[in-house]
């Protein structure tokens, strides 16, 4: 035996391991990407764990593509730096790109190959033998539901199965790494949730994420930490919790009839002193507030007009208005000029 | 990770085999979409019978003796415009987010654009064999012997390859298919109507002339036609040789090189 004591040699080890496990799996530092006249990235700045989920969350033309191009080695930045699994993206793109899996904002499928073929190419292209193509090919299938349409034209699929197969694309490889841009925009609520558990079940075999969307819940539900950005830089960061408390403030809301959300929208203003907002789908009136005890008053007001509300409640702000506090404006209302900047970007 | 390769760099021979993987997916899409098909056969097989009938009679005398002529040149312009399907190919890759995958791979950044070509060398063949089988069913007959009707048979394949490289940049570099059939027709149009082709450079006037005849494909022309029709045929073509190897030296490095940095 060799004597070691403790805080030795294995001491050294442990601490060792312990700086290894700290450094962030992804990280980019002053990023800045300029497409003609606009600033798609300015000084920015992100961070991903190993086995954790980022959420880069922006409106259209923030610069998420372009990030996301750039981690993924298929756009070189103007200025800062980028490693992805210790391995500089401008330096080591080769070695990059054995470890990262990218599904982009447009399923890139082979329209004119089947499912299998799509899997089985890219097997190949990955140096799989042709058994083990095949093979890898069946098995993503089959986790992804497309085993029935496993040898129809891609052409034939529906907009969710084609995302599917484009998430399935990206992991032939078993990437420990994936990037995903916008993964499901324009997928109907049953297929987004679908991917949902499929890109949950990544994470839990390990896989680190950098995801990017526009949907607030989506960044809510699946990352554990959310960057949100605006014309390129990060203008907030931290856990969902941490950014619905950044903003500050409480919101006090009741479900009540349809005939009376005026009524109640007009207590609620004058009690806060704030803006109500009713949401007639959901029969919803919420009103920012200041001071939690401003739920008994509005319970208590509300009895006093002879409305029964149906819930009634605390609670803290959405993501939506935590966006809206951030930028003073809302996340589904990008000005024309950012569209612009996004395209010329993609 | 199942990745077989494991340093930076990709060999020649990963490179090839990354490139025929792309070729099969080329290939493939032939059985998915047979219009493809279609319009590498009937496109030749029109221009032949349209020039040869239209005008055969006015050039030449008879349509017969006009077809002996013009095969060997409609035969290398028919496959000239092969060229279009790499472009068009290419550019909705690009489209598609296709090549973002491709990219984002740890592939040679050559095999997509290589593997395409290699594809299309196999429509070439096809469109060769269609319009020199089409037109020996029209009269046409070969006079340089077998040798010259293999040798003429294969310089046009090679061309047809050759112009696949100059096609494939409009594909990368053009911002969409509309672009690509622009640019694609201003360069393959001019070159090969101002060729001896259809007529000979003899004909022409001396300012035209004076382009017909550093033309690459009056060159080829006049190289497919000796080796068919027995003919002077040396110095033609080692001038064709020389002009497809200059050409694919320009356009494939510049092609790899625009299809890595396009954003």
């Amino acid at each position: 035996m060799l004597g070691v004591s403790p805080g030795g040699a294995a001491g050294h080890i442990q601490k060792g391991v312990e700086e290894l496990m700290s450094v962030p799996a992804i990280v980019a530092e002053g990023l800045v990407k300029q497409f003609g006249k606009v600033r798609a990235l300015d000084d920015l700045d992100l961070e991903v764990q190993e086995g954790s989920v980022l959420g880069v969350l922006g409106p259209n033309g923030a610069g998420k593509t372009t990030a996301i191009r750039i981690l993924a080695t298929l756009l070189e930045p103007d200025a800062g730096r980028a490693t992805v699994g210790g391995y500089d993206v401008l330096r080591q793109p080769g070695e990059v790109r054995r470890l990262i899996g990218l599904t982009g904002q447009y399923a890139a499928v082979d329209e004119l190959l089947s499912g299998h073929e799509n899997l089985y190419m890219l097997g190949r292209l990955l140096g799989l033998p042709p058994k083990e193509a095949r093979a890898r090919a069946d098995a993503l299938l089959q986790s992804f539901e497309l085993t029935d349409a496993a040898h129809k034209t891609v052409k034939a699929y529906s907009g969710g199965m084609r995302r599917r197969l484009d998430l399935a694309s990206s992991l032939v490889g078993r990437p420990p790494f994936l990037f995903l841009d916008e993964p499901t925009t324009g997928l109907d609520p049953r297929s987004r949730r679908q991917l949902w558990n499929m890109i949950t079940g990544l994470v839990r075999e390990g896989t680190t994420v950098l995801l990017t969307t526009q949907y607030l819940d989506e960044a809510d539900y699946l990352a554990d930490r959310i960057a949100v950005i605006d014309h390129g830089r990060v203008i907030a960061a931290g856990t969902a919790d941490e950014l619905k408390a950044k903003v500050g403030g409480q919101v006090v809301e009741a479900r009540v009839a349809t005939q009376e959300l005026a009524a109640v929208a007009a207590i609620f203003a004058e009690i806060a002193e704030n803006e109500a907002t009713i949401d007639r789908d959901a029969q919803i009136v919420s009103v920012p507030v200041g001071d939690p005890a401003m739920l008994r008053t509005a319970s208590r007001r509300l009895d006093e007009a002879g409305i029964t509300a149906t819930e009634l409640a605390l609670r803290r702000p959405s993501l939506d208005e935590v966006f809206f506090g951030l930028t003073g404006r809302p996340v589904e209302d990008p000005s024309l000029d950012d569209l612009e900047s996004e395209r010329s970007g993609t | 990770m199942s990745v077989a390769v494991t340093s930076g760099r990709i060999g020649p021979l990963e490179a090839t085999r990354h490139a025929l993987v792309i070729m099969r997916r080329n290939l493939l899409h032939i059985r998915t979409d047979p219009e493809q098909l279609v319009g590498m056969t009937i496109q030749p097989l029109m221009f032949l019978v349209l020039f040869v009938y239209i005008f055969g009679g006015a050039i030449a005398g008879s349509a017969r003796q006009y077809l002996q002529f013009a095969l060997p040149g409609i035969l290398v312009q028919g496959i000239a415009f092969t060229g279009f399907q790499t472009a068009l190919g290419i550019n909705v890759d690009f489209q598609r987010g296709l090549i973002d995958r491709f990219r984002s791979l740890p592939i040679s950044r050559s095999a997509v654009v290589g593997g395409r070509i290699l594809a299309d060398a196999v429509r070439v063949v096809w469109g060769v064999l269609i319009i020199v089988g089409f037109g020996m069913l029209l009269g046409f007959r070969f006079h340089g012997g077998f040798p010259g009707a293999i040798g003429g048979m294969a310089l046009a394949t090679l061309f047809g390859v050759t112009v696949c490289w100059p096609l494939a940049f409009v594909g990368v570099a053009a911002k969409s298919p509309e672009a690509v059939n622009t640019w694609g027709f201003m360069i393959i149009l001019p070159l090969t109507f101002a060729s001896s082709v259809f007529a000979p450079p003899s004909s022409m006037p001396g300012w035209l002339q004076s382009f017909v005849k550093v033309n690459p494909i009056t060159k080829v022309v006049d190289a497919t036609r000796g080796l068919m029709l027995g003919g002077p045929v040396a110095r033609p073509l080692w001038q064709s040789l020389v002009w497809m190897a200059a050409i694919v030296a320009v356009f494939a490095p510049l092609t790899i090189w625009r299809y890595r940095r396009r954003a």
